[in-house]
Order: C-alpha cells, then structure tokens, then sequence
C-alpha cells in the first residue's frame, strides 16, 4: 500500500443545470494520485476530461462528492481560499500558455509568487533559475510574444514550477505545438517527473499519454479504463489492470 | 506588494497607448481647468490680500450704499459726515477722498482721464499711507499746491502721441495744471491713467462737496471693529437713519477683504463646478475603458486566478490601473493647467496691462488635483474592477 494520495476525488459529480438542460459532465468519478505519480486523463472531446481538470485543480468545486487535496476538502472552501490552495499547491500548464502578453517572460515566472507576496529579491532569484532550467535564460526579458510556441510553453512550466507546487497540471501541454517542440516540452515533464513531482495531464492523444505512469480512459463522465503503462528501451508500453 | 501591482498597471495602459490616452484626455481638460481657474483667483486674491495688509488692518472704510463710485443719487458723503465720524471714540484721523472723469488736454490732444482729489496738508500722511504711492520722477504733492499735478504711468508714454513729462501743461476740465511727479506703474488702470490734484483744488473744479468715500485711522489701542460699530451708530443718528436701512456702508479693511473673498470663492467655485462636468465626463471615460479591459482580459483574469490570484488581489490590479490612469491625467492636466495659467498671466501682464492676474500654485492645489484625479479614476474604475474579481476562473479560461 502506497502513502497518502495527494489528491483524491471521491465519487464526484459535476451537473450544469441550464434551466430546460441538465447537464452531468461528471458523473461519480473517483481518481486517486499519488505522491510521485505520473497521470494521464485521457478521453475524446466532451468526455469530461477538462471538467476533471478543474475539480483536480481546484479551479471547481464538485455538485456532489468531495475532493481531498493533501487530505483536506476542498469542495466546502470559499472562493478566496481555492485561489490561495492553488497558488500554494498546484502549477498549471494549459494548451495556449496562457501567458501575460504586457509582462516579460521571467515577470511571467513571478506572477504565481507575486501573489504570495514573496519578496521582489527572492521572486528574481527564483524565476531566473527557473528560466535557466527551461534553458531561457538568455531570454528573461523577452515579450510572450517575442518567443516561439516552444518557448512560450517553457516558460509557462517555468511559471507553474515557481511556488514549487506538490502537483504540476498540464492541460494538452503540446496540443497547440509543432512536434519537435511538443517532443522537447513532454521530454521537460517527464524529467521533472523522474526528480519526484507529482504530475497530471489532460490529453486527447493516445501518444501522449502513455508517458504516463497510468492512464485513466474517461467517456461520458465516468472513467471507463484504467491503464498501467511502463517504459522500456526508451518505448513507453501500456496495458489494462 | 502594491509596487508590482503598479507595474503591472503601467505595462497594461502603455501596452495600449492610443486607448489609454484617449481615456485620459477627458481628465486632463477637467484637471487643467481646476489647475488653471484656482491658480488665477488665488493669485487675485493674494495680490488683493497682500495690497490690503499694505493698506493697514486699523483702516475704516466709510462710503455710499450705492458704491464706490455711485454719488449720484442717494445721500451722498459730504464733510458733516467726517466730523461726525471725528467726533466717534477711537478715531484718530478721517480724510475724504474724491474722483471723477475728466476731459484732459494736452497738445490739442483730448482724452478722458479719472481725477483723483488727494488730501494735501493735514491728512496727506493719512493718504500717503494707504494709496503708498511710489514716485520715479518729481515730487508729491504738498501744502499749498493748488494748479500743480502728478500723473501716472501710462499716462507720461502711451496715452498721449507725445510723452508728458514734468513741468508740461495738463488742461483737465478747461484749467492748466502743472505736472509735479510721476507716479511708477501700479498695475491699476485708473490709477496709471489717472490725474492725482490736491483735494481742495478737485472740489473747486467739480464745484463739490461730496467724497466718494472716506477713509479712517483707528487709534492703536482700539479694535477697528467696534470703532466700526460706534462710526455706524453716529451715521445712522446725523443722517437720520433706522438700523438696516443704512444709505452707507462702515467696513474695517479686514471686512472689505472678506467681503470680496466672499465674492471671488463664490466665483471660484462656480468655475469649479463646470470644470467638474469635464473631470466626471472623463470618470464615466474611463470606466467605459476598465469596462472594455476587463472583457478583453477576461482569459488574462481567468490566468492569473489559476495561478493563485484571490478576488481582492485581481481588484487591486484593475483598481490601481484605473486609478492611474486617473493619476496619468492628473498630472498632464496640471502641467497643461500651469502652462495656461502662465499664459493668461502674460497676457494680463502685456495685454490687458494688470498685474491682478497673477497665477499662484499653492501645494494643496497641486497635490490635492493630483489626488483627486486618482481618486476618480478609482472610483470609475471599481465597478468594472469589481466584475473582474468575481468572475469565475473556470468561466474566464474558456473564453476566447
């Protein structure tokens, strides 16, 4: 039996009521990472696998059933409080960057400490050794815009590693990438995998997913699959439990 | 923290420049309104307040309900009225003093003048005092001039083709005066134009008895208050008059001060008030611009809440911007406003020939138009940065 998982869903419901449309985009799901792990949520468009990102991410509070973060629940906290578990606990990496276009790209990387009120001396240090790790370093005060996609989603890890988050989350890291840079930022997670942290991604492609440690397949809000993937002879192999 | 958040307003608005500044302008023109109408009637009223601290606080002022300058009709001020006023406790000294158009000749020349009767002997000091006339030719009048007469300023070079200078020929109302003295330029129109006479000699030739109006020393030891109170009560019984219904007016220098005070804040603020019109057509600018930021950033919003940012943190950042955009205008609004102010100064000074349009810049007025361009721009901004701290993160991720 493995430690404590990090996170933990715990039969969750997500239902939009539209007033005539009841829509259950989750629907009693439960997902458990570990410390270390490395998981993928896989699953078509409209399977609810970016709801499930939310709820992980603590973007999101279920309609039903509890998420535990750290063994806390994080369905009842207010709006404030979720903002500063995220800040605290939980780097995000989405699909387009999502980077702040008027500020800098190593301003980008202490935007998260910012908002922890970390002082401006330790803020520089930090996000300039995190720029260097994503070998920006020469390129600190360059303009999101001034930047390829590659760089640009460097930098967005750079900026989810900032507080030292306990899970990284990736939504379709390199769906909005050409294949070298896409091959260059999953080579960055996995190695950042492999120094112990804790990862999820959210992805339609099937490639992409077995980097994972295990894969959770999700149709119609509910996970249908669960994969155990190992990787050998630098192939990453996939296969149900 | 706050630094950054500054930062952070300031990449925002000059990330958007034209925008930015077609949203401060509406402040500017408010802000430099303000800067420049109270800068000008501050400056008045300094020039105005400063000319009476020269006049002295223990002078009583004594003239017709009708004015200054309107004997006509009503009951005017004649010598029964100085002796009353002498007789009045804490008096220490009256003097009348009279003016009045002219027609002035000189070399064929005719123009309109005002003419001043100036006490000469007994109470000349009195009127040396608070006229404090200053002379760059000649002497002043004395004891027992009677033709003789000191002009002003403008009156020896411009009036006139040819330039008056001491020992020429003034026929003022068909009688030759010789000119004595020449007074420096006071920045008074009337005064710098005008014909000073001894007194005795204005009444002969207006054939009158009548003063425009009286002015009177307070002993030292007496509060020109009450004396100005007693003078009143002596008025209001030789002239035979009840309480209220006085066809005089008795005001202490301090008092006459207040009154026009009164006038020129009363006129200050009117001009304030439009110049308010402007500042709060700039607020409802700006908040139209926060409205617009708000939704074009709503994914930036939507970023920066995924990465820990609390609802009153993203209201800061749209309240600091909003607030600087006020402050931006602030301060463009108060160089434009200084500039404006120096230019209407130069044009008084060179134009209109006074030197009552002096602009003066009191710190308050400085930092308080600064603070206050901030605070409307916070104010314009709260609503929208209220919008912006409660949307939802999951919401404004998805939006495009």
């Amino acid at each position: 039996m493995k430690d404590k998982p990090v996170i933990e869903l715990r039969d969750v419901w997500k239902i939009y009521d539209m007033g005539e449309v009841r829509v259950e985009a989750l629907r009693g799901i439960n997902l458990n990472v570990h410390k270390g792990e490395f998981v993928a949520i896989q699953g078509p468009s409209g399977s609810g696998k970016s709801t499930a990102m939310n709820m992980v991410g603590c973007l999101d509070v279920p309609s039903k059933g509890h998420i535990l973060l750290d063994g806390h629940d994080i369905a009842r906290l207010s709006e404030s409080q979720l903002a500063q578990v995220r800040g605290k606990k939980i780097g995000f990496i989405f699909q387009k960057f999502n980077l702040i276009n008027t500020l800098s790209a190593q301003e980008n990387v202490m935007l998260p400490l910012t908002f922890l009120d970390v002082p401006e001396e330790k803020r520089k240090q930090i996000s300039y050794k995190l720029m260097e790790t994503v070998n920006l370093g020469d390129r600190t005060d360059h303009k999101p815009n001034e930047l390829s996609g590659g760089q640009q989603q460097r930098v967005a890890i750079a900026r989810a590693l900032a507080v030292d988050p306990e899970i990284l989350l990736a939504d379709e890291p390199t769906g909005n990438l050409d294949s070298k840079s896409g091959e260059t930022v999953m080579h960055f997670l996995e190695d950042l995998h492999r120094k112990g942290k804790t990862i999820v991604m959210v992805t339609h492609d099937d490639n992409l997913a077995k980097f994972a440690d295990r894969i959770e397949v999700l149709k119609d809000g509910q996970i249908v699959k669960s994969l155990k993937c190992y990787h050998k002879d630098g192939k990453n192999y996939c296969e149900e439990k | 923290m706050i630094k950054d958040y500054f930062k952070l307003a300031w990449e925002n608005i000059t990330h958007r420049k034209l925008r930015s500044m077609l949203t401060i302008i509406g402040i500017v023109i408010g802000i430099a309104a303000v800067v420049a109408l109270v800068s000008l009637g501050q400056g008045v009223k300094k020039v105005v307040t400063d000319e009476f601290q020269k006049l002295g606080t223990d002078k009583i002022f004594v003239y017709p309900a009708a004015g200054f300058t309107g004997s006509s009709g009503g009951n005017p001020i004649t010598q029964d009225d100085i002796d009353e006023i002498e007789r009045v406790n804490g008096v220490d000294e009256v003097i009348g003093v009279g003016f009045a158009s002219a027609r002035v000749e000189f070399h064929r020349q005719l123009y309109v003048n005002i003419v001043i009767g100036y006490p000469t002997g007994e109470g000349q000091k009195l009127a040396d005092e608070s006229y404090n006339l200053k002379y760059i030719a000649g002497r002043p009048l004395k004891d027992g001039d009677k033709y003789k007469a000191i002009i002003g300023y403008e009156l020896t070079r411009k009036t006139f083709d040819k330039p008056v200078g001491l020992g020429d020929k003034l026929i003022v109302n068909g009688q030759a005066f010789d000119v004595v003295g020449v007074i420096d330029k006071m920045g008074d129109p009337d005064m710098d134009n005008g014909i000073v006479i001894p007194l005795d000699t204005y009444k002969d030739l207006y054939n009158t008895e009548e003063y425009n109006y009286l002015l009177v020393r307070v002993d030292k030891a007496e509060n020109p208050t009450v004396v100005a109170d007693d003078i009143k009560r002596g008025l209001r019984d030789s002239r035979d008059v009840d309480g209220g219904e006085e066809d005089f007016v008795v005001q202490t220098a301090d008092q006459l001060l207040e009154s026009f005070s009164v006038i020129l804040d009363a006129l200050s603020a009117i001009v304030i008030g439009i110049a308010a019109i402007s500042l709060f057509v700039g607020g409802v600018g700006i908040m139209n611009t926060m409205y617009t930021a708000v939704l074009q950033r709503t994914n930036e919003i939507g970023v920066m809440k995924a990465i820990g940012a609390r609802n009153d943190q993203i209201l800061k950042i749209f309240l600091i911007e909003s607030g600087m955009i006020g402050l931006i205008g602030g301060i463009i609004g108060i160089l434009i406003g200084i500039g404006l102010s120096k230019i209407i100064e130069y044009i008084g000074r060179v134009v209109l020939d006074t030197i009552l349009l002096k602009a003066y810049f009191p710190w308050y007025l400085i930092l308080g138009s600064l603070a206050f361009a901030f605070i409307i721009g916070m104010i314009s901004g709260l609503l929208p940065a209220r919008q912006a701290s409660k949307q939802s993160p999951v919401e404004s991720l998805r939006y495009e």
